[in-house]
């Protein structure tokens, strides 16, 4: 099964101005259950953008886009927002942890919105942050954490809600490569272990060939798409992953 | 997201900001306690004031003579005319008044005053007002006799040279010694007469009367029979009668009808008419006075609290631009637009209503001590207790909320309204 499938996506920005301009070319791609796949592309070739459209941040244009077999397209902003909050799980290059909540609020934080019981909102962060080796660090304030440790914790906030899909845009950025080799550990890990579906969005090509299947954009356009060591190793690869776009 | 959580979030971040919360809040806490405190202080004055005129009787009627008012128009403002023996209330028009409303009038009070002057026993002295009184003065004036007996009809009608004095110039002349039978000379200016004293009252501290330094100057009224004083001062009517009226009659509806009945025997006086005034729309009168000025103070405590609100906004304003990526963050979570405008709006309002708690508290305060203060200030003389202004609290909870959701709610909408990509992006 899918959890991803995008066909024709366009996104313009300043659409019937004299600058209009035209930032995907009619994307077609999907991304199956189980799936870890990197998106790779130097900066302004569209793979922001591709991203906060799969995020439900963004609408295309034009296009079609299914997300854990729901069309999302027609949905208005408040459902988009609970399909997000829901379906997806974001990792950020600067972690983006709320600075006054100590690490279990900020992973209780995606459950707040999904009107999640407080107990069992407390019982599942502490859950996760176990999984991610913070459980010693659940009460320290994001200003005592180092940036691995950060990371880790916006890695169990994204987990919270059990999301189809976790949305990693440039994970390792701002990490030393040590904390960065931690970070990506966890991913694998979580996609091994746990069955997650991964969108890994870099421009480090050594990061990417550690994934099932990398997708290289350039200028709104996909220009190749490859299978990365994780196909090999992965014996269960879907049928999807056979013929890549 | 629901309110218990909202609730809990709000607190989450002012502790972040405790300082700049606290400052935010200052603007409403000056504010409602303004208005707590002056509300409280107008009340206590208020019930402090128709206590005071209760005690002076709101069931009297003051009926006097007055010139009539066409002649101040007639170029003579100011000089006006002397009242001579014609144009006074005479007995016969009372009596005819009492006739037409026998049901309506429990008592006539009437006085004539003599003047003011000394009386001495060797180097003892005392001050008085000696005034000539009917029987049921006693009664219009609440007057306590404590020896002896008040003045009455017998006494006027054969002039007697009698006085009834007070406690306080008892002790000042007699001291412990039985006053009863023993006679006194008054010395007025233009007027000297020996009284024999027949009755001695309780005199009463005044609030509305001059307060007095010393025990020993403090001037006591001085009764003796009308008719006496009549014959001194040469007259034989009177410029000024209380009528005090039966318990359930309207007094300042009677006053009409007061001045009804006297003011045909004045038809034909080309000076003089007779006007009447009753305690009761005294009272009404000094209270509308006292709410009025409550409420014009209170419309500037209400500016304050404007202004405070202004500040909330401005604050909160303040706060969203600074908290832009949190706000990303929370969308990218699964924040709908009306779950963070619901985040900020209860933001506000917990501001506000804190603000708005220690403001109620900070007021009620303020309000005993400036009672307090007033009450000192009026010569201790009028009892002031403070009494809290229960609508000015309910009113003030209510208002500090709605200028929460009112200076809350656009900035937070603001802040829905914000693009989590660009919010996201903020730096």
């Amino acid at each position: 099964m899918n959890i991803i499938e995008l066909s024709g996506i366009v996104k313009k920005y300043f659409i019937g101005k004299p600058n209009e301009l035209q930032v995907l070319n009619g994307i077609d791609l999907t991304v199956g259950e189980g799936e870890f796949l990197s998106i790779i592309g130097e900066s302004g070739s569209g793979k922001s953008t591709l991203m906060n459209i799969i995020g439900l941040l963004d609408r295309p244009t034009e296009g079609g886009y299914t997300l854990g077999g729901m069309d999302t397209l027609e949905q208005p902003d408040a459902i988009l927002s609970r399909l997000r909050g829901q379906k997806v799980g974001f990792v950020f290059q600067t972690f983006n942890l709320i600075g006054r909540m100590n690490a279990q609020k900020n992973v209780e934080m995606p459950m707040l919105y999904n009107h999640v019981p407080p107990k069992e909102r407390a019982e599942r962060a502490a859950h996760l942050l176990e999984i991610v080796e913070m459980a010693d660090r659940a009460k320290h304030q994001p200003n005592e954490l180092s940036g691995g440790q950060k990371q880790r914790v916006a890695i169990a906030r994204a987990m919270a809600n059990d999301p189809d899909v976790i949305l990693a845009d440039e994970p390792t950025g701002a990490l030393d490569s040590q904390t960065g080799r931690l970070v990506m550990d966890i991913f694998h890990g979580l996609h091994e272990n746990y069955g997650k579906t991964i969108v890994l969005i870099t421009h480090n090509k050594e990061l990417a060939e550690e994934t099932q299947r990398i997708i290289t954009l350039k200028d709104g356009d996909i220009v190749a798409a490859q299978y990365g060591r994780g196909h090999k190793e992965n014996a269960k690869t879907p049928a999807w992953a056979e013929a890549p776009a | 997201m629901n309110f218990r959580d909202n609730i809990g979030q709000a607190f989450t971040s002012l502790k972040a900001n405790k300082m700049r919360a606290l400052l935010t809040m200052l603007g409403i806490i000056i504010g409602i306690s303004a208005v707590i405190a002056i509300m409280t202080m107008g009340n206590s004055m208020t019930v402090a004031m128709t206590e005071q005129f209760q005690e002076l009787g709101v069931n009297n009627v003051t009926v006097y003579v007055q010139q009539k008012e066409d002649e101040f128009a007639g170029g003579r403002f100011g000089g006006g005319y002397e009242t001579t023996d014609k144009d006074l209330l005479t007995d016969e028009m009372l009596a005819d008044l009492r006739e037409q409303y026998p049901d309506d009038i429990d008592a006539f009070s009437l006085a004539v005053g003599v003047g003011n002057g000394q009386t001495t026993q060797g180097s003892k002295y005392a001050n008085l007002t000696l005034l000539g009184v009917n029987a049921e003065y006693k009664t219009t004036n609440n007057i306590e006799i404590t020896r002896g007996r008040f003045v009455d009809d017998g006494d006027s009608e054969s002039r007697k040279k009698v006085v009834v004095v007070s406690d306080k110039l008892v002790s000042n002349i007699f001291g412990e010694e039985d006053p009863i039978g023993k006679s006194i000379l008054v010395e007025l200016q233009g007027y000297v007469g020996t009284y024999v004293i027949i009755g001695v009252y309780e005199a009463e501290d005044s609030a509305m009367g001059p307060s007095t330094s010393s025990e020993a100057d403090v001037v006591t009224e001085a009764y003796i029979p009308l008719k006496t004083a009549q014959l001194i001062m040469k007259v034989n009517g009177y410029e000024q009668a209380t009528v005090m009226t039966a318990a359930g009659v309207n007094a300042t509806e009677f006053t009409d009808k007061i001045t009804g009945v006297l003011n045909k025997y004045y038809s034909r006086n080309e000076h003089f008419e007779i006007a009447a005034f009753s305690m009761e729309s005294m009272v009404e009168s000094i209270t509308s006075m006292l709410n009025m000025m409550t409420l014009v103070i209170a419309a500037i405590a209400a500016i304050a609290l404007l202004v405070g609100g202004i500040g909330v906004m401005n604050i909160m304003l303040v706060s969203i631009t600074e908290r832009t990526r949190e706000i990303g963050v929370r969308k990218a979570l699964g924040a709908t637009n009306g779950e963070i405008r619901a985040q900020f709006i209860v933001e506000a309002i917990v501001i506000c209503m804190i603000g708005g708690i220690i403001g109620i508290i900070v007021g009620i305060l303020l309000g005993i001590v400036g009672t307090a203060v007033i009450g000192n200030y009026s010569g201790g003389d009028m009892e002031f207790k403070a009494s809290v202004s229960v609508p000015s609290i309910l009113l003030a909870t209510g208002f500090s909320m709605a200028i929460g959701i009112f200076f809350g709610y656009y900035p937070a909408n603001k802040a829905a309204k914000l693009d989590p990509i660009d919010a996201l992006r903020f730096e």
